[in-house]
């Protein structure tokens, strides 16, 4: 990629056609970026050309389209494998970061432990990267355990045990906003060749991501939550792993031979994509990461880490507000409590003021548990939010103040 | 902003701040039953004491939101001493008025604060939790109540 990069606020505001718009006759302001992200112009026309020019059916038909639609999907592929440093055929598409996380459970895991061995997570996963891995724990006999937090949202100190197999942790909480070491865990893990999972859902749409550097065998995301469409992500997997795995699920597209008797399986990434793939989701997908390689991510990176503070102060001066998360390296998330106002009710007051934040519990009940509180509000900022976001959820806040005093 | 005001009215304010009836109940023939709505986390027990086809006194405990905390204030205050069909009918005529903001003939009286929850859909959960709970530990029903 020779381009110039560059971000500029205002500018890229202007590609996201519902920032535009109002709610109860109010300008949209969106702070619901870690629920999901809202999409470019250049996704929605990505899309909209597939099913209007291109639509067919991949890897199977000898006519024009398809061969139009597979030169789209593969195309999307091999530039979403580069954007994250990796080979083409180390892409593979799911659904999101969910499936990606079940596949690697059940296609790699699964037919790995058993009983006394250990799969190590951290406290502050995502539902999604807990409960795949205690379904592999019931039908193994393997068990699971969970790093600590500090009280300000990090990663307690920890150790491997002599049988810790498989470690999964989370790249950016998206109920705390904790960025965390990845690499170096990944680095610790590799020396005692225990092979590592990375939940980079909510890492994506914050910064450039390269598997390579962080070192880990598995990287699962979520196309949504990258300015992408929904129900399309991926995993990036390690070719030497993923030659050895067995396939996930069976069907269409996933096979070399199938006679009544047997089947031969496809070589990855084929061997993990079984039955028609969402098409249109992956050229949306890889339109949403040729936006992103096009931005400037470090500069963008600033104006969020800018927008964090900024935020972060204003809430806090409100009286009776507690942040919870408060690692000292972030990504653009503000999670807090309210003396006397329940997070619903922030909701929905904020909600009547035009602005989208998300309350409840994040589904990471655990994170939850470990600070005591029932819910949280959570407002997620993206690139596109500015200042002036920060100022509506404040203004809103002391609203809800008001009325809850 | 009056919309509101529609749905956070006084009465409901007032009851979230302190509400009635927040108590164990503690006497030996009391039922309970667990009420949880699994998409905000709020959590309720509500406490009866039944004196045959009478509900002799009715309480609860547990934590939420506004509109869950003051429902289930309003409603122990609104039921202690009817019948089970007199009961029922209210029940009816509330989640009635907060799903749909439709009035039935049966006065609901302080019930109706509530009526503004039907403009908020995602919020009428909060308001109807209480009343599946205490369905649950009058029938004596031992798995926890939800509003799924």
């Amino acid at each position: 990629m020779t381009q110039t990069r560059t971000f500029d606020p205002t500018q890229v505001r202007a590609d996201f056609p519902i920032l535009a718009t109002n709610v109860w006759c109010k300008p949209l302001v969106y702070l619901d970026n870690a629920a999901t992200a809202q999409k470019p112009e250049a996704v929605l026309q990505a899309i909209d050309r597939y099913y209007r020019e291109q639509n067919s059916n991949v890897h199977r038909g000898v006519h024009f389209l398809s061969a139009q639609a597979t030169r789209e999907y593969e195309g999307a592929r091999e530039r979403i494998a580069a954007y994250f440093g990796a080979e083409r055929d180390e892409m593979i598409f799911t659904s999101g970061a969910t499936a990606s996380i079940n596949l690697v459970a059940q296609a790699f895991v699964r037919p790995r432990v058993g009983p006394g061995d250990e799969i190590l997570i951290t406290g502050m996963e995502h539902h999604s990267n807990i409960v795949p891995w205690q379904l592999v724990c019931e039908q193994t006999g393997a068990s699971l355990r969970a790093i600590g937090l500090t009280d300000s949202g990090e990663l307690e100190e920890f150790t491997f045990a002599a049988n810790t197999k498989f470690v999964a942790l989370v790249h950016t909480s998206n109920a705390l906003g904790t960025v965390n070491p990845v690499a170096s865990i990944c680095a610790r893990a590799r020396e005692r060749g225990i092979p590592t999972l990375i939940d980079g859902a909510q890492a994506v749409p914050h910064g450039r991501v390269d598997v390579r550097e962080l070192g880990c065998d598995f990287f699962a995301f979520s196309g949504h939550k990258a300015f992408g469409p929904t129900g399309i992500g991926g995993l990036v997997g390690r070719s030497t792993v993923l030659k050895d795995m067995g396939p996930w699920q069976g069907g269409g597209e996933m096979i070399r031979l199938v006679t009544l008797e047997k089947s031969e399986y496809a070589a990855p990434p084929a061997r993990f994509e079984a039955g028609t793939p969402n098409i249109a989701g992956a050229v949306g997908l890889g339109a949403a990461i040729d936006y992103l390689d096009a931005l400037d991510l470090d500069a963008a990176a600033a104006h969020e880490r800018d927008l964090l503070a900024y935020a972060t102060d204003a809430v806090k001066a409100i009286e009776g507000v507690r942040v919870i998360g408060e690692a000292a390296h972030k990504a653009g998330v503000l999670s807090f409590v309210m003396e006397g106002a329940h997070p619903h009710d922030i909701g929905t007051i904020l909600d009547q003021e035009g602005v989208a934040i998300r309350t409840g519990h994040h589904c990471a009940q655990p994170v939850m548990a470990r600070y005591r509180v029932p819910a949280t509000a959570r407002a997620s900022f993206a690139f596109y939010n500015t200042r002036e976001d920060a100022d509506a959820l404040a203004a809103g806040l002391h609203r809800v103040r008001e009325l809850f005093n | 902003m009056s919309d509101l005001r529609e749905l956070y009215q006084e009465v409901i304010l007032d009851h979230n701040k302190s509400p009635r009836n927040c108590r164990v109940l503690d006497e030996p023939d009391a039922r309970h039953a667990e009420g949880y709505n699994p998409l905000c986390g709020d959590r309720l027990t509500v406490y009866v004491g039944t004196d045959g086809d009478v509900l002799r006194d009715v309480s609860f405990t547990g934590e939420g939101c506004a509109i869950s905390q003051a429902s289930a204030s309003l409603m122990t205050e609104a039921l202690k001493g009817l019948t089970r069909a007199e009961i029922e009918k209210l029940k009816d005529a509330f989640i009635k008025l907060v799903t749909t903001g439709e009035t039935t003939n049966v006065d609901l009286g302080k019930l109706r604060v509530l009526g503004g929850v039907h403009d908020f859909p995602m919020r009428v959960k909060c308001a109807t939790l209480a009343w599946h709970t205490l369905n649950a530990a009058l029938n004596n029903d031992r798995n926890t109540a939800t509003t799924e």
